[in-house]
């Protein structure tokens, strides 16, 4: 489904990713660990094609085609979805009319959106509101996730879908992203891997200074992580990417 | 001769304090003579191009209508439920009608302010009188219509508006020439009372032309807790619009607040302002602002609010959107307090268009052109406008069509 190859990013001049290869097959859900400022929200910004994440060097394909250097729209038309962690509020634009033009024109538009608000309890009145704007930290990720639903894409990011929100919540976004993950491929960021309560992940990866340090199994990875925070990853002799192959490391 | 007409000889080259200065005996003042008749006879290219600036061709949808080409009154018509309850006239019949009228004109616009005024008062052809009778409700809008016919042409209005005692209605009046008309004169002098307890939502729309100048003349005085709302809504190219409109909120809570959605194109010079005068307890005024420019466009909006009475508020609030490096925005807010106890403040913020959300909007798979053209629409949220659910679904249209036009 999407594979990076040697991708190496810069945003204004400065290195956020150093020679990037990961591979999401099709069918599988894989996570993103990784320190604050190490490289995850690029990674993400970097498969949409977002133009200040400049490609240097390696290739992004995404169902077998090279799109390195396409427009974000064309990307996600490809069927790519994203969830933000922060994105910006659009003064004027209402939530409404994002998510009408998201769901498909076979759909009676109205009742299709409400629909996909119903299965993750969305306030309705949100839908009406400017997009972000005053949006609380819970109702920003909600309204990504319900973007998310409506754009029915087969493969998805997630950047942090469960930061910032409360226990209720995250368990109603959880179980819509387990639901919708269903056959589909995704990649996702967490931070304390709370979603992972929720979500089946088939692979983790840890991301340290802007390129992949180890991959391996979701819950040993977290549980190390939880214990004894990124420090381990750097005393781990075999967490750096040109040792590591998991299907090696004992510790995985 | 009348001391009106004696101070506007006094003014005839007065320069307008702001916009640029005109040469008003370059344009023409003859025009056709047109009969009286219902909005469904006219030529249809005049019909549709009303229907640009919001009006109604079904007379049924609107409480009343009044319609002038050129200098000729074509309808002026009441629907018969309304019969009682409104009045509409022309200013030169209100004047024959109603001694009383004389105190309503020239009242408060001052004749000699400018050239304008001048011309207005001098060549003075037709205008509107409205006059919505004391306590009456009126439930469908009102509708009017001031349109150019002739190429080059001067046409100078005086207005007159008059929400008596306990009245409340809403008047969508739309300025517009015809299509074969590239240059021209508008001069439109309006003077607005709100009586006690009354609310009037004023509601203009202009669609002149590329080579077309306008200096409307606005003022109005808002009583013991009336409303004043006033929007006024450019989408279209124009050579020179320079405006000042003034509220003078002299009774106790009375209120105004003024939006303008203003949309620069091609070489178009918008010089928009709108001036609070607080003279009461209580008094409030807002002025919202939008503007968009494109093109080689120039915007100046401006804002005045005046603090003259203890315990009244006023807020100033201008957004602006360049789309091209050759237009220009000038915000230019203005405060002035002469007592303690009133409260006027003011935020403005001008920018380009921003890339974060344009390819936010790109990652929901719009493209860059459809992403922009959806942040402008936004940009220019007729919401703020405040308007029942048809005027508002009329003017969401228009905004529509010009942002789609935009990009």
């Amino acid at each position: 489904m999407l594979e990076v190859s040697g991708l190496s990013v810069e945003v204004g001049g400065k290195r956020v990713l150093d020679d990037v290869n990961l591979e999401v097959p099709k069918g599988e859900v894989h996570v993103l660990f990784g320190p604050n400022g190490s490289g995850k929200s690029s990674l993400i910004m970097s498969v949409l094609g977002f133009p200040a994440y400049r490609v240097v060097s390696g290739d992004i394909r995404f169902k077998g085609k090279d799109i390195t250097h396409l427009p974000i729209n064309e990307r996600v038309k490809l069927g790519i979805g994203v969830s933000f962690q922060n994105p910006p509020a659009i003064r004027g634009v209402k939530l409404k009319d994002v998510l009408r033009r998201l769901v498909s024109d076979k759909d009676e538009k109205d009742i299709k959106v409400h629909e996909l608000a119903e299965t993750i309890n969305f306030p309705l009145g949100l839908m009406e509101r400017d997009i972000n704007l005053g949006f609380s930290g819970g109702e920003v990720k909600k309204s990504e996730v319900l973007q998310v639903l409506a754009q029915n894409a087969d493969f998805v990011m997630f950047d942090e879908p469960d930061s910032g929100v409360d226990v209720e919540n995250l368990q109603i976004i959880g179980r819509a992203i387990n639901k919708m993950l269903k056959g589909r491929s995704a990649l996702l960021i967490t931070h304390l891997g709370y979603i992972l309560h929720y979500v089946d992940a088939d692979k983790a990866h840890v991301l340290l200074d802007g390129t992949i340090a180890c991959s391996g199994n979701p819950s040993k990875i977290l549980s190390q992580i939880l214990n004894e925070g990124y420090a381990w990853c750097e005393k781990c002799p075999v967490a750096r990417r040109e040792l590591c192959k998991p299907e090696t490391n004992p510790q995985l | 001769m009348s001391s009106s007409k004696e101070r506007a000889l006094q003014a005839r080259d007065k320069p307008a304090a702001l916009g640029p200065d005109l040469d008003v005996d370059g344009y023409s003042r003859d025009s056709r003579d047109w009969s009286n008749c219902p909005l469904s006879y006219l030529p249809e290219d005049i019909v549709k191009r009303s229907l640009d600036v919001g009006m109604v061709p079904d007379e049924e949808e609107r409480a009343a209508t009044y319609f002038q080409i050129d200098h000729s009154v074509v309808s002026r018509t009441v629907q018969r439920m309304f019969e009682g309850k409104v009045e509409v006239l022309s200013t030169r019949e209100a004047l024959k009608k109603y001694e009383w009228l004389k105190d309503y004109w020239w009242n408060i616009i001052q004749v000699d302010t400018d050239k304008y005024t001048s011309l207005a008062e001098l060549h003075w052809d037709q205008g509107y009188f409205i006059r919505v009778l004391e306590g009456q409700k009126v439930t469908l809008p009102l509708q009017s219509c001031l349109f150019i016919s002739t190429d080059n042409l001067n046409q100078n209005v005086h207005n007159i508006i008059i929400a008596e005692p306990r009245s409340e209605v809403q008047i969508i009046t739309g300025c517009a020439a015809h299509s074969n008309v590239s240059r021209g004169l508008h001069v439109g002098i309006s003077e607005f009372y709100i009586k006690r307890n009354a609310k009037l939502t004023f509601t203009m729309v202009h669609d002149w032309a590329l080579n077309f100048d306008v200096r409307p003349r606005t003022a109005a005085s808002i009583e013991d807790d009336a409303t004043f709302i006033n929007n006024y809504v450019c989408l279209r190219p124009v050579k020179s619009l320079q405006m000042y409109p003034v509220a003078y909120c002299k009774g106790v809570n009375s209120r105004v607040r003024f939006n303008s959605i203003l949309y620069g194109s091609s070489n178009s010079y918008l010089d928009v302002g709108s001036k609070v005068v607080l003279q009461n307890n209580g008094s409030k005024g807002e002025v919202i602002a939008r503007a968009v420019a494109k093109d080689d466009s120039k915007i100046y909006t401006r804002g005045l609010l005046m603090g003259e009475h203890r315990n009244s508020k006023a807020h100033l609030e201008c957004r602006g959107l360049l789309l091209s490096n050759n237009a220009l925005i000038h915000a230019v807010p203005e405060l002035l307090a002469n007592t303690e106890g009133t409260e006027l403040s003011h935020e403005a913020a001008v920018g380009k268009i921003s890339e974060d959300q344009v390819q936010y909007l790109m990652a929901r798979g719009l493209s860059e052109a459809e992403a922009e053209a959806l942040i402008v629409r936004g940009f220019m949220d007729v919401n703020i406008l405040g308007l029942p659910e048809n005027l508002r679904e009329r003017m969401e249209k228009l905004v529509e069509t010009t942002a789609e036009r935009a990009l």
